[in-house]
């Protein structure tokens, strides 16, 4: 077990986004995240490594309670890519750097740099390291903020709809990579996701959110056609196409 | 055939380690270029230091400079000098150094390219304290000499009473963003409303004063760095190499500030914290540099804005240079505010303006081409 969360509720002035989440990942999740917009998955998300403090429950990140690991430990054991990203005039290079930030004391150093550099191999932009981060495409984009929460050496990775911007090209490649990434570091990941059947090919947990409460979770099997169709108010079938599952909306 | 793919393997090894050194190489060819800018500022600021030294209404030759310098200069050329034009001079570097990294800070912080050390309200704060303390306390009057109509006769007075309204106004617009957890929309909004609440404040007072306080009022809202002698350099030295050292120390943080507040959060930056500490720093300097010498606009905001443009946005990087930027902006107006209609010192704060504005205007056309 390296994350997992208990009774966990957040409560906006106006109205409870969560209420009473329970879920446990171990070293090699790649957990998807489901439910409509304004579901709670964001909210879920930021949750987890405190960018927004939960009302009620606890998370334990490695057996240590989240609300007492500083923010500088916290950003050590969990790297978060979020649902937009700033447009900033850096290269590619110092964006992934900046996730070397929680270690950094002065000055980078050249392990720092080494680290970097091998975040930057792992999403094969090498070649980008000194273009500038405003002149990419979305995709590529992505791919930087996810090698920069990749800098931060994780044990955990959350990313917030890491591809619902992209084309379909760049929606299979970078979900590739976040699989590739969790089997090979042996990292976990919470991924919040729209597109279900690229979460049911590459996840292998899934958390189905309605109105902020849990409505199914577990492998594969909580993903049948009732299930998302109850979270989803749409019905579908879910048919097998050269050993891919494929949900299709009816 | 295992050798072969040992050599394979090899070669592959190398040709990885040869494309690290060589990007390694490119990183540190543009990390270079950054640092060289650097340098070139800090050799124009030593050029128009050298310049400025040499200029001004006494006609001393370069060799009476150089002997005053190096100690060995009469009376009439060290009083010139030493008390005159090297104060101004460094007061220039110190007080544009200042004003202008205050100002990269606060529209890093703020999140607003708009940002600038009077962004909270200061300079319209101390102006009104200024007011309070010609008008009300009598600290200006009228003297007719050869050289100024107006003299204010109790600077100290003005500048104490300057620097407190500066101060309370930044306590106000810190306090309340405390309560919105310092966003940025919250400060800027306060600001905003502080500094027309004092300038309301000012336009009352003036209502009920005499035109010769008026024309003391004016006389001391122009900014001139002619008001300050070693004491008050060495209070504005200090200052900002404090800050500066503290800003340097935030580099990274503000960095991961620019990729968004959440962001920030993800990587380790405690944001309120860093925030109220930006705030308060930037505004220390920028009341410490209004009381002294009154307003001096523009710097703050363009210094980092032509830097911003040339360096591109890493703190690393931009903390200096617009560091450097300002000194050299300022210190080249103060230079030209004094020489272009000699013996007439011109107000530095117009002349900046005046030509840190249409080289600012280019920079924003030509675009990011080169950073």
């Amino acid at each position: 077990m390296i994350l997992s969360a208990k009774g966990l509720s957040f409560i906006y002035p106006s109205r409870s986004v969560l209420r009473n989440i329970n879920f446990t990942i171990s070293r090699g999740d790649f957990l998807a995240v489901l439910g409509i917009n304004g579901a709670g998955k964001s909210t879920l998300l930021k949750c987890i490594n405190r960018i927004l403090k939960p009302c009620a429950g606890t998370v334990l990140i490695q057996n240590d309670q989240a609300g007492k690991l500083s923010r500088r430990e916290m950003a050590k054991r969990v790297g978060y890519v979020a649902q937009r990203q700033e447009s900033i005039s850096t290269t590619v290079f110092d964006a992934v750097l900046l996730g070397r930030k929680p270690y950094i004391k002065w000055e980078a150093s050249p392990k720092d740099l080494e680290i970097a550099h091998k975040a930057l191999e792992m999403l094969e932009l090498e070649e980008y390291a000194l273009r500038y981060l405003d002149e990419l495409s979305g995709g590529e984009q992505q791919k930087v903020v996810i090698a920069r929460a990749l800098a931060q050496e994780p044990d955990i990775l959350l990313l917030d709809e890491p591809t619902s911007s992209l084309d379909l090209k760049n929606q299979l490649e970078v979900a590739r990579i976040i699989k590739r990434v969790v089997t090979t570091q042996q990292i976990g990941a919470v991924v919040s996701m729209h597109d279900l059947n690229l979460s049911i090919r590459f996840a292998n947990k899934f958390l189905l959110l309605k109105d902020g409460e849990i409505f199914a979770a577990g492998g594969l099997e909580v993903m049948t056609p009732k299930n998302i169709e109850s979270v989803y108010s749409v019905p579908v079938i879910i048919q097998n196409i050269e050993n891919v599952p494929v949900v299709i909306p009816m | 055939m295992a050798v072969k793919i040992k050599r394979m393997e090899n070669l592959k090894r190398q040709r990885k380690v040869a494309r690290n050194t060589d990007e390694s190489g490119l990183y540190q060819q543009y990390t270079g270029r950054k640092k060289m800018v650097l340098v070139v500022l800090a050799l124009l600021i030593v050029l128009v230091s050298a310049a400025a030294v040499n200029a001004g209404s006494m006609n001393l030759n370069l060799y009476q400079v150089v002997q005053s310098i190096l100690g060995n200069g009469n009376n009439l050329s060290d009083i010139v000098i030493w008390r005159i034009r090297l104060p101004r001079i460094l007061a220039a570097i110190i007080a544009g150094a200042g004003l202008s990294v205050a100002g990269c800070v606060m529209q890093n912080n703020l999140r607003n390219p708009l940002a600038s050390p009077s962004t909270l309200g200061i300079s319209n704060a101390a102006a009104f304290g200024a007011n309070l303390a010609i008008i009300v306390f009598g600290a200006g009057t009228v003297r007719s000499t050869s050289t100024d109509a107006v003299i204010i006769n109790n600077p100290y007075l003005v500048t104490v009473s300057a620097f407190v309204c500066s101060m309370m106004a930044t306590a106000a617009v810190l306090f309340l963003a405390r309560i919105r957890s310092f966003s940025p929309e919250a400060m800027v909004l306060a600001g905003v409303a502080l500094s027309s609440l004092f300038s309301a404040g000012t336009i009352l007072i003036q209502y009920f004063a005499q035109d010769f306080q008026i024309a003391a009022v004016v006389f001391w809202t122009f900014g001139d760095l002619g008001r300050v002698a070693w004491k008050e350099v060495a209070i504005l030295t200090c200052l900002i190499v404090f800050s500066f050292i503290y800003f340097l120390h935030r580099r990274w943080d503000y960095n991961a500030l620019d990729s968004g507040e959440e962001t920030a959060k993800s990587l380790g930056v405690n944001v309120e914290r860093v925030r109220q500490g930006g705030m308060l720093v930037s505004s220390l300097i920028a009341a410490v540099a209004v009381s002294f010498l009154g307003i001096i606009g523009f710097i703050g905001l363009v210094g980092p804005q032509i830097m911003r443009r040339i360096i591109g946005g890493d703190h690393r990087y931009l903390i200096p240079a617009s560091a450097l930027m300002g000194s050299l902006l300022l210190l080249f107006s103060d230079t030209l505010a004094r020489t272009m209609a000699a013996p007439v010192v011109l107000p530095v704060g117009a002349i900046t303006s005046f030509f840190g504005a249409p080289l600012f205007l280019y920079l924003l056309v030509r675009g990011n081409q080169k950073r």
